[in-house]
């Protein structure tokens, strides 16, 4: 199950802003689950889900020098991150 | 022909009885929110259209009392609903099958508003509701049906268990064969050859498994006979 | 909300006013001009922390600060989903329909506030499958109060009181905690939180105002559910080794012995409204402290459960386990449909 990143709009007048993710294998399912989870199906909501690893994400206000290149994952740490104890590589 | 109010509200709760068993148990946690949520749906309907019935009854019995203190003579819920949930597959073989019945039929229930406004009310809202469960239940027979050979084969052999139980649906909806056909294609899955249709739900006679759910559904209201909750 | 009137209480509302001024202090914050970026990534750290500013996915962070994180969040989602194990235990037999329909949304939110967490932590950069996975092998925790077993539909009612209580107290700090998905995370399931203190309240309140039988029924389900509720907070802070660091990453807002105290003093009244007993013959109001005296839990009996020996901790686990071998299958169909449909 790929992680997808979810942006809901409530209401007309606002932009979709992110909140939170979810898992699912493919696209229509995502967006079943979004709305499951994070409208409890109300009506009239826009939802947004995008894959997280398409997402490209900026460097914070760090020196970039520690860090790749800017066009990076929204999630991946610098390379010192361990993985938690016990845990297989999946 | 006048609707048997109380049989679709008993179709509803055994339903939502059955699939609330999944809660905690269900394949991923996503999938566990949206079978509560479809269990909630069919609750929600199963109480309001056990109201109603009861509230047209001399005397009137509420829907507490219909639920929790008849036999399972008295329920007149197709046989369907009350088998078990087997494997997510025969789950979902259920739901679709049965979501193809409820959702065309609350469409007439809620169109034919000038003739019984009240069960036109409580349809409008299950409709959505219905269309959703259907929705759900034909993305997963799809996935199901085309995902692995093990998967084929339990959602084939669920439609196959399942298939015989659907005649009591069904008699007057032509749009439950082609809704259920059309899914069955895609997922490339085969319609069972019309053989052996159990029926007798609606004149109270049940499978076996009814006064098992029933026995655990009502033992402790049972046990305390009229108090407050 | 549910038809029937009850005498104020001071603990949900007030909760609820924290949660919501822990929000507007975040936004707050989000609006002020935060410390000055530095080559120093360490002192950046501490700065912001200092700032009750929020540490976002991506920053530079102590790696401690990112594994003490992924633990307690990621065991904070355990609970919940275990937690749907002894609530979902009376669903089937709720004895009434609108009961059932309550606990069912109760149960659902649960998992959805054990999806909120865990989609929390994967912020950090950790899979939510890995996760399961430290929890099946036992490496990973969850709130030992859930392996009590719920004996009756009381039950059900004492852990709205005293449980979800217990965890509203615990959580609301949490509003304000350095790392800003889970604060956010914790703001969102606060909000939701909020009803399901007042459902158990609202069972036990009618049962104690029942029958005698069902005012036995209540009184029983308090007498096993206060001591282990008290145990929730964790070992007295004596003998509680990680806090401090906790405390100074602002992961942790409140020490284990004042969050339990915090959780006594609300409970006294609402028992009183109830008219039930809190099984502690010590339990009195001391005006010198300004607090109640009460009897701690046994620490021991906490420390069993927590290594596996209470009531229930191998069928909690053989259920999830066994939910989520059965589930393989449809995992698997459902990766290999969407691999089809993208080839």
């Amino acid at each position: 199950m790929a992680l997808w990143e979810v942006f809901i709009r409530p209401r007309r007048g606002l932009a979709h802003s992110h909140v939170g993710s979810v898992h699912a294998a493919d696209a229509q399912t995502a967006l079943r689950n979004a709305r499951d989870v994070y409208t409890r199906r109300q009506e009239g909501v826009s939802i947004w889900v995008v894959p997280a690893a398409e997402i490209t994400a900026s460097s914070p206000e760090e020196k970039d020098s520690f860090f790749d290149p800017a066009a990076d994952k929204v999630y991946r740490h610098p390379t010192f991150y361990q993985v938690p104890e016990g845990a297989p590589h999946i | 022909m006048s609707t048997d109010v109380l049989a679709l509200g008993d179709d509803a709760l055994i339903a939502a009885q059955r699939l609330a068993e999944w809660c905690s148990r269900g394949p991923d946690l996503e999938e566990d929110i949206a079978l509560t949520n479809i269990a909630l749906d069919q609750l929600g309907a199963a109480r309001l259209l056990l109201g109603l019935a009861g509230s047209r009854e001399q005397p009137a019995r509420t829907e507490d009392e219909l639920a929790f203190l008849r036999t399972d003579r008295e329920f007149r819920n197709c046989l369907m609903v009350e088998l078990p949930n087997g494997d997510f597959a025969v789950t979902m073989a259920k739901l679709l099958f049965l979501a193809a019945y409820q959702k065309p039929l609350y469409e007439e229930l809620a169109a034919a508003s000038s003739d019984d406004p009240e069960l036109a009310a409580i349809a409008a809202k299950a409709v959505k509701e219905s269309a959703y469960h259907l929705d759900h239940a034909a993305l997963w027979t799809v996935r199901l049906g085309d995902g692995t050979e093990e998967s084929h084969r339990r959602m084939q052999n669920a439609v196959d268990e399942i298939w015989p139980y659907t005649h009591e649906l069904f008699e007057s909806h032509p749009d439950w064969l082609s809704t259920v056909d059309e899914v069955l294609r895609e997922s490339t899955l085969e319609r069972p050859a019309d053989g052996w249709r159990p029926t007798g739900g609606r004149d109270g006679v049940h499978t076996e498994h009814l006064s098992r759910l029933l026995a655990e559904m009502q033992v402790l209201h049972r046990a305390h006979p009229g108090v407050t909750w | 909300m549910y038809g029937t009137d009850f005498p104020p209480d001071d603990g949900p509302s007030t909760l609820l006013s924290e949660v919501n001024a822990a929000e507007r202090a975040l936004h707050a914050a989000a609006g002020a001009r935060g410390p000055a970026a530095t080559g120093d990534l360490a002192a950046y750290f501490d700065s912001v922390v200092a700032a009750e500013q929020k540490i976002e996915p991506r920053d530079w962070m102590p790696e401690g600060y990112r594994k003490t994180l992924i633990r307690q969040i990621a065991q904070h989602a355990h609970s919940e989903i275990i937690g749907m194990q002894p609530e979902g235990n009376w669903i089937s037999r709720a004895p009434s329909l609108k009961r059932k329909a309550i606990l069912l949304a109760k149960v659902q939110d649960e998992a959805g506030h054990g999806l909120y967490l865990y989609a929390a932590a994967e912020t950090l950069g950790v899979d939510r499958a890995e996760l399961v996975q430290l929890l099946l092998e036992g490496r990973q925790k969850y709130s030992s109060i859930f392996n009590y077993p719920t004996l009756t539909w009381a039950d059900i009612g004492a852990i709205g009181w005293l449980v979800d209580g217990a965890a509203i107290v615990n959580q609301v700090p949490l509003c304000r905690c350095s790392y800003g998905p889970y604060a956010r995370a914790m703001i969102r399931i606060c909000k939701e939180e909020s009803f399901h203190q007042r459902q158990g309240y609202e069972i036990l309140y009618t049962l104690a105002h029942g029958t005698d039988a069902q005012r036995a029924m209540a009184q029983d389900a308090v007498d096993r559910w206060w001591y282990p509720s008290l145990a929730m907070f964790g070992p007295p802070d004596t003998d509680s080794t990680h806090s401090e660091q906790s405390m100074a990453w602002k992961i942790k807002r409140f020490s284990n012995d004042d969050l339990r105290q915090r959780f006594v003093d609300m409970c006294v009244p609402q028992a009183e409204v109830l008219g039930l007993a809190i099984p502690d013959p010590a339990l009195r109001w001391n005006a010198d402290r300004g607090h109640h005296d009460y009897t701690q839990p046994d620490y021991d009996e906490l420390m069993r459960v927590i290594k596996g020996n209470g009531p229930c901790n191998r069928q909690r686990m053989a259920h999830r386990r066994a939910a989520h071998d059965d589930g393989a299958w449809v995992r698997e169909a459902a990766a290999a449909y969407a691999k089809k449909k993208a080839a």
